[in-house]
């Protein structure tokens, strides 16, 4: 699944005001919210879902990146944010580095399929060295979603 | 630890060496010594497939070992089995089948490791 068909355009953020893990997560979530992506104003359980999950192991995955996710009943397809903390930060990481670029997805419950298909489409991007230096000098949403749209029509 | 099941897929010489009851990763010394990949051939068994905690801690093996680790999924070019962003392009469901395949030092405690990762069932915990 190519990253522009489920990253949601209005919830992208170019530059992440939270310092904290949870403090992002929360700031992400509420910009799906605000882009009119969940059921009956479910937000703060869809942060306590992907905080849950973090608590298992830190879906930051190394060289700045992280994927925080989660299932939720709230969504009716799967729908993704992407965000750019220009300061970077601290999320646990498996090198312990600050964190710069992350992909949140959130799931309905019972189609992992699709899940497994859109973290393909993320690591069909962030693969590629040259679209994550071009994305973390990104300075709008406007700019992350070309960049996205770009990367997926040439893959 | 258990004797792991062996797949269907397996090389001839594995199933040999599992028809003559033998432990068969001991077999696998002779490969490595020459520098030889080993492979094996895993089903993914899990309902969720192989999502984000089984590949982290799949790295998280490969990466304790010196040998060169790969996962083959049919259809797709071979990825690195110490990278999360290798990894998250499998897209592999419950069914698939990858080959893990080994290269070097300690390449036959590295399968072995990373067998048991595969076939370790992270919903129920």
């Amino acid at each position: 699944m190519r990253m522009s068909e489920f990253i949601i355009r209005n919830a992208i953020s170019a530059d992440l005001a939270a310092k904290d893990k949870e403090g992002i997560i929360r700031e992400m979530v509420e910009n799906l919210r605000l882009a009119g992506n969940f059921k009956n104003n479910e937000s703060e359980d869809v942060v306590k879902a992907i905080l849950k999950r973090e608590l298992l192991s830190s879906t930051g995955i190394g060289d700045g990146v992280a994927i925080p996710h989660a299932k939720h009943p709230s969504v009716d397809r799967l729908v993704g944010a992407v965000a750019l903390s220009t300061k970077g930060v601290p999320f646990d990481s498996v090198d312990n580095d600050p964190v710069f670029v992350l992909v949140m997805l959130i799931s309905p419950q019972e189609r992992p399929s699709e899940h497994l298909r859109a973290l393909e489409g993320v690591s069909r991007c962030l693969k590629d060295k040259e679209f994550v230096r071009s994305l973390r000098q990104a300075t709008s949403a406007q700019q992350i979603w070309d960049l996205i749209c770009v990367h997926d029509k040439s893959a | 630890m258990s004797r792991l099941r062996l797949s269907v897929h397996a090389a001839p010489r594995e199933r040999q060496a599992a028809s003559e009851g033998l432990y068969y990763f001991h077999n696998f010394s002779a490969y490595t010594m020459h520098g030889e990949p080993l492979r094996q051939t895993v089903s993914i068994t899990n309902p969720q497939g192989f999502h984000m905690r089984p590949m982290a801690a799949f790295v998280e093996a490969a990466n304790r070992f010196p040998c060169r680790v790969t996962v083959l999924r049919s259809g797709k070019d071979p990825v690195n089995g110490k990278s999360m962003l290798g990894l998250l392009g499998l897209n592999a469901p419950e069914g698939t089948e990858l080959v893990i395949e080994v290269t070097g030092p300690r390449a036959d405690e590295a399968l072995q490791a990373l067998v048991v990762v595969l076939q370790r069932n992270f919903d129920e915990e």
